[in-house]
């Protein structure tokens, strides 16, 4: 059974992976992204992080690639992009080295390391917990806010700050205020 | 007294400084007389130098001054000291006393010339310079001389530097001078290479004790007789003393006939023991041979001159090869008595010839001259005693210094005393010819005079006192000059006693044991002297026989413009591929890594193309080169 | 019917989660459109997330999720920021490209 999870999630998440890759249209590589986001949920439901897959589907896909349409329609910019040859001739060979070059290491180092996996913590729990465990949801709150509470104020100062500058960057320039763009290009 | 030595070389030093300083100020002809004042005391000193010397006994007649340690670097330990011992305190009375005599004869001859302070400002120097030479410990010390004789004669010869001929020829006589200096340079090398030292001293002593091999004195011998060769104009490096000249006379008598020219011989005597001693058997040989074959050679040109100071300067030269034939024969002491004996009548010459052209406003070619002995009396009087000492009539000092020379030579090799005679007669005739054209026949001045390119109309007259008075004095020298060395016995060979400890063991031994056979040399000597004269005299004045003087001998072999040629073709094509070697390939290195980085620069520049994309790609690849060596890493592991 | 077969072990996850990273970063590389450009980069942050998952499981211990959970509140942050730059730049040239940086440069 988990196995048969696995595999179409990892099949969910490589064609989705692979789509937003070569797919021309922006909108469709944004639809790709959302399949990709699914599997990677599914996988986290079977790796016991129940909080961290509602999360996932709420924020990545419910929020973040809405966003990302939200962008490409408000702008126009759902025109297809010219993918048969790149410009810059040496790109693809050196993005061939790249993507092989990483996975074929990171995968060689996993595959020779996984007896040096070793238990530590004190593991995590299962949601239909027994008397004496603790949620996967609670086990979670009780790291973050003992642990982490520092950084996660920070975040929180993070996300109105990322809100304000956005906000302020976006803007239309007035008409003669100094952010006006003619008198800094070229 | 001893420990003033310094004083000797430092009072013309302070007379150039003074000059240097306020000549201008001083001006004519008080500058001329701050000059000599500073010479003259020099010479005071070394009189009092030389008699301290003679107070002690024999062993211990040896100074050595040290001022400060010059250059100490490394393995090399240079001091700046001064060595007193009779060689070179004999080479500095006479280089004072001459110099004085020459500064005072000098302030009446530059008379009226716009750069009179300046031409004591040289000679101090010059003098200074000198006795650096002859006073130094080391060789490093007589090469700073060395150098600064040589400058100083360029400065000199070139003084009318207006007149195209003076610069080039103070320009040949330093270049050539140059040529020579490699030589010494080389000596310098080899014997801080085999000693770890610069000093005579040291030199000398393993010279004598065999602690220099055999082959290492011999380069140091020969190297130094190049350097010789070239300040003491012998043959092949000559050619620069006859165009010396151009410059005024005074000059010609101090630097080309008494001081300068007599360093090389002074480096060869002070060094006797590595030629004599410690070098082949064959390295004398070419000592002698060179200096007897110049001996000849300019002899033989001498006679066809008509320059009144070329046929002195010939003279000079072989002269010079005189006293280099007495070097290469063993006879140290003979040199030097010849060396001090021609520095007299040489310069006296000299100066007589400077009174003669002062007189006849600038006149030198003696064909213009003539019956001059009745308009200018003391100068012609002065000037036939220094002919009678140069064709070697006794009791003249001439005489028994080229004597003692032809023994010595006789003693070598016959066939060296054979040159060194037919050199005698030849000097005879050609002197006798000289006083016979300037002094005597008829006068041939005002004959023809402005339009035959004399420098306008001659009336000659006799020289101021400031002249005459140096004419005087070493007319004197000439006549009794023989008296240091006369060869009676041994008592009266004063010089030789006086010589000993700095050259007895290179001093050869005279084979002939038979006084008579001195006596005969002697005799066929003088014999010889009167030929000449007779002849000369038969030719020049009776007119009884047709003169002999070829152009091969006036243009002196046409050896000077052999040279010319050689140099001005193949050897300045060499030249000219040296230089396009040193443009082309030297510098072309140089350029050429600075092209080469251009290049490299123009290649990489490229790949700074602004997109951001190919600048990702390249980090990726970074980082994919570093995750791959710690996986490899660990595979090591 | 059961069958003999393994399940899932840690190695395949990650080995999976390092094949979605090369993937995105292949993405970024050779896509010209800012806005894809992102989302391979979303692509490489969930690939990340998918390890930190993975071994937190494994090795027992909370803190990976909790690092899980940064990585998805500085994502949103990040896509936030992102895309008003996107949109101010695209906003005036719709056209543009990464490739149009170049024209940046002195």
């Amino acid at each position: 059974m988990q196995l048969f999870v696995f595999v179409c999630a990892a099949a969910m998440i490589l064609v989705g992976a692979i789509g937003v890759i070569v797919r021309s249209h922006p909108v469709h590589a944004a639809l790709s992204l959302i399949l990709t986001l699914f599997g990677v949920a599914v996988l986290f439901v079977a790796q016991d992080a129940h909080f961290l897959a509602a999360v996932q589907v709420i924020v990545y896909a419910g929020a973040i690639v809405v966003l990302f349409l939200f962008v490409i329609m408000l702008l126009g910019v759902d025109k297809a992009e010219a993918l048969r040859i790149d410009p810059v001739k040496v790109q693809r060979p050196l993005a061939a080295i790249v993507g092989l070059g990483l996975f074929g290491l990171v995968a060689a180092a996993i595959v020779r390391s996984r007896d040096s996996l070793v238990v530590r913590g004190r593991g995590i729990d299962i949601a239909s917990g027994e008397a004496g465990h603790d949620s996967n949801i609670r086990q979670l709150a009780n790291d973050l806010f003992s642990n982490h509470v520092f950084a996660f104020e920070v975040t929180s100062v993070l996300l109105v700050i990322a809100v304000v500058g956005t906000v302020l960057l976006a803007r239309r320039p007035r008409s003669g205020s100094a952010s006006d763009t003619s008198a800094g290009s070229k | 007294m001893l420990d003033l030595v310094w004083l000797i070389p430092a009072l013309p030093l302070a007379g150039f400084l003074i000059v240097l300083l306020l000549g201008r100020k001083l001006g004519e002809p008080r500058a001329g007389y701050v000059a000599t004042l500073m010479t003259a005391s020099a010479f005071l000193v070394t009189v009092g130098v030389f008699i301290d010397l003679l107070s002690k006994t024999a062993e211990e007649r040896s100074h050595v001054h040290t001022l400060f340690s010059w250059i100490p670097v490394g393995n090399l330990k240079v001091d700046l000291a001064f060595l007193a011992d009779p060689l070179s305190i004999t080479m500095a009375l006479f280089v004072t006393g001459i110099g004085s005599l020459i500064h005072l004869y000098s302030i009446g001859y530059m008379h009226g010339d716009p750069k009179f302070s300046k031409f004591f400002l040289y000679l101090n120097l010059f003098v200074f310079s000198m006795l650096m030479l002859v006073l130094g410990e080391n060789m490093l010390v007589t090469f700073l001389g060395w150098e600064g004789v040589g400058t100083c004669s360029y400065l000199l010869i070139s003084f009318w530097h207006s007149r195209e001929s003076a610069a080039t020829a103070g320009k040949k006589a330093f270049v050539t001078n140059r040529v020579g200096d490699w030589g010494f340079m080389v000596a310098m090398f080899f014997t801080f290479q085999a000693l770890g030292t610069l000093s005579y001293g040291p030199l000398n002593e393993a010279a004598r004790d065999g602690g220099i091999a055999q082959s290492t004195a011999t380069m140091i011998a020969l190297m130094l007789f190049v350097g010789a060769v070239g300040k003491s104009a012998q043959l092949p490096l000559y050619l620069w003393l006859p165009d010396a000249m151009e410059g005024p006379t005074p000059v010609s008598a101090l630097i080309h006939a008494a001081t300068m020219v007599t360093a090389g011989v002074y480096l060869m005597v002070r060094t006797s023991p590595v030629l004599a001693i410690a070098a082949w058997h064959w390295a004398p040989w070419i000592v002698a041979g060179i200096g007897a074959a110049t001996a000849l050679y300019a002899a033989m040109v001498a006679v066809a001159q008509n320059d009144i100071k070329k046929v002195l300067a010939y003279s000079t030269v072989s002269q010079l090869g005189y006293m280099f034939l007495a070097v290469g024969s063993g006879a140290y002491v003979a040199a030097i008595f010849h060396m001090v004996t021609h520095a007299f009548f040489k310069a006296l010459l000299f100066l007589g010839s400077g009174s003669v052209i002062h007189g006849m406003n600038s006149e030198q070619d003696m064909r213009r001259m003539g019956a001059l002995r009745k308009v200018m009396p003391i100068t012609g009087f002065t000037f036939i005693i220094g002919w009678l000492a140069i064709a070697g009539v006794p009791p003249f000092a001439g005489f028994w210094s080229k004597d003692e020379i032809l023994l010595f030579a006789w003693n070598k090799s016959p066939i060296l005393w054979v040159v060194g005679l037919v050199t005698a007669l030849l000097t005879a005739y050609y002197m006798t010819r000289q006083v016979i054209m300037v002094f005597y026949g008829k006068a041939r001045w005002n004959d023809h005079a402005e339009e035959n390119g004399a420098h306008g109309d001659v009336h000659p007259h006799e020289s101021p006192v400031t002249m005459l008075l140096p004419l005087v004095v070493l007319a004197g020298l000439s006549i009794v000059g023989g008296a240091i060395q006369l060869p009676f016995s041994h008592a009266s060979k004063r010089l030789e006693t006086w010589l000993e400890p700095v050259i007895e063991t290179a001093e050869s031994p005279l084979k002939t044991g038979s006084e008579d056979i001195k006596w005969i040399l002697a005799g066929v000597a003088v014999a010889i002297g009167l030929i000449g004269i007779s002849a000369a005299y038969m030719v020049y004045s009776k007119k009884k026989v047709k003169a002999i003087e070829p152009n091969l001998l006036a243009n002196a072999w046409y050896y000077d413009k052999g040279v010319s040629a050689l140099m001005g073709g193949p050897g300045r094509k060499s030249f000219d591929a040296v230089a396009w070697f040193d443009s082309h390939i030297i510098d072309g290195a140089v350029n050429g890594t600075g092209k080469l980085v251009q290049g490299v620069a123009g290649i990489v520049r490229k790949g700074q193309s602004g997109l951001v994309r190919t600048y990702a790609a390249l980090i990726g690849v970074g980082a994919v080169a570093v995750i791959a060596w710690f996986v490899f890493r660990g595979v090591a592991q | 019917m059961h069958l003999a077969v393994a399940a899932p072990t840690t190695t395949w996850y990650l080995v999976l989660a390092s094949l979605l990273f090369a993937i995105g970063a292949v993405g970024v590389l050779v896509r010209r459109n800012p806005l894809v450009m992102f989302m391979c980069i979303e692509l490489m942050l969930n690939a990340v997330n998918l390890t930190f998952v993975a071994l937190a499981r494994k090795l027992g211990d909370i803190g990976g999720q909790t690092t899980v959970f940064f990585v998805m509140v500085v994502a949103a942050a990040e896509v936030v920021v992102g895309l008003g730059i996107i949109v101010s730049i695209l906003r005036r040239r719709p056209s543009a490209t990464a490739d149009d940086i170049a024209e940046l440069k002195g």
